[in-house]
């Protein structure tokens, strides 16, 4: 709100000079945008009372990840991997999704970060 | 008591490194006080709203809408730091070396201002919106606020403004002739860093698929979540795994600045000396 109030000054022009060509990126990227991952696996896991249902999730190697994940606790989540670098808060009673890009083999840790003693683990054999 | 200490000293840190930096950019400047701290409270009173909307913020855009609004508020604050690294490649030397516009030189300095009020406020509230978040939960769960979480709290929060405070210190015993260039520099690489963040989201997301090939992993040096790793991620933007477009956008916000502050430098004040900025 502030910054649209700033366009209509002086400095305008040169907002627009830095908008165009970022708006020129986006623009690119969407049209890079490959084709959606339509193969990407579909993996459900639950949190209820403070732990993951399965606690172990298998998925194979080289192929998108579709997470949902369901709160079944009455308290807020945020579901969090370091190893697949996602993040999201999920409200109690509440379903998201989160997309993870193609794993090579291994054992990758997710976890609940606002309970720690809610931890998972993807396993790509 | 150590999980709520633990929780807000690492926001508290995250958010206090960004406003650090900003004290010690801004140092000397009048009025920056005010929008600084105008900024911290802003920030603490959306991650209060954020936090309070949650639950409807994240069923927007097809239970995308987390992901959208951190991406677009990480946009926004890209784009503040490119505009006050631009200003200031045009202004910042004429603003230090000709006191006798000097009432002039701080009107117009008072908008590079804005802009970095609000990148601190962008900052606080993302981290902010976490923590209320957290403590809210545990409240809730114990039925009110414990005395350990209260301290806990608390002490995150002092330890975390230290970081801000040590950041600042760090930047401000650099010597007035460099630090128009380090802290060029900084902004640059902090506005790179928040940009391939923004891509992280849309690739949560789904919405950006592009290019995800992981670049390298260097994970086992120095991971992104170890104290440092979280450091660096929020100063320059490290990644332990990046993907590729998280890379190519890092780099393009690195050469639109670059060029950018080229483009507009000012063309009578090009001297590598700048007078102390008191």
């Amino acid at each position: 709100m502030i910054g649209s109030s700033q366009t209509t000054t002086g400095m305008g022009g040169r907002i627009g000079a830095i908008a165009v060509p970022l708006l020129f990126a986006s623009v690119l990227m969407a049209g890079l945008q490959a084709a959606k991952a339509d193969d990407a696996i579909s993996l459900s896991v639950t949190i209820k009372d403070h732990k993951f249902d399965p606690p172990e999730i298998h998925a194979p190697a080289g192929q998108a990840i579709e997470f949902h994940v369901k709160n079944l606790n009455d308290i807020v989540s945020e579901f969090e991997s370091s190893d697949l670098h996602f993040e999201k808060i999920v409200p109690a009673g509440s379903e998201a999704v989160v997309h993870v890009r193609a794993q090579q083999p291994g054992k990758y840790n997710f976890y609940d970060d606002f309970h720690h003693q809610t931890q998972g683990y993807l396993i790509v054999p | 008591m150590l999980a709520s200490l633990l929780i807000v000293f690492r926001e508290v840190f995250e958010a206090g490194l960004i406003v650090g930096i900003v004290m010690a950019v801004t140092a000397g400047v009048p009025g920056r006080t005010l929008w600084v701290s105008g900024g911290v409270v802003a920030g603490v009173l959306g991650a209060c709203l954020v936090a309070l909307f949650t639950g409807g913020l994240s069923e927007l855009f097809g239970g995308n809408g987390q992901e959208i609004f951190n991406a677009s508020i990480l946009g926004f604050a890209v784009i503040m730091l490119t505009w006050h690294n631009v200003w200031m490649a045009r202004h910042g030397r004429e603003m230090a070396a000709e006191l006798r516009a000097a009432g002039e030189a701080v009107a117009a300095g008072s908008k590079s201002l804005a802009a970095l009020g609000i990148v601190v406020a962008i900052a606080v509230l993302r981290e902010g919106s976490e923590v209320v978040l957290f403590l809210y939960g545990v409240a809730a769960a114990q039925g009110g606020a414990s005395f350990g979480m209260v301290v806990g709290g608390f002490i995150g929060l002092i330890l975390g403004a230290l970081v801000c405070f040590a950041t600042y210190l760090g930047l401000i015993v650099i010597p007035t002739r460099y630090l128009f260039a380090v802290t060029s520099a900084l902004i640059a690489l902090l506005a790179a860093g928040l940009a391939a963040q923004a891509i992280a989201f849309l690739e949560q997301a789904d919405i950006l698929t592009a290019l995800d090939n992981t670049v390298w992993d260097t994970s086992w040096i120095l991971s992104d979540s170890s104290l440092l790793g979280r450091a660096l991620h929020t100063l320059i933007g490290y990644v332990d795994q990046p993907t590729a477009m998280q890379l190519v956008v890092y780099i393009a916000t690195l050469v639109i600045i670059v060029l950018l502050m080229k483009l507009f430098s000012s063309p009578a004040s090009r001297r590598p000396h700048i007078a102390a900025a008191e």
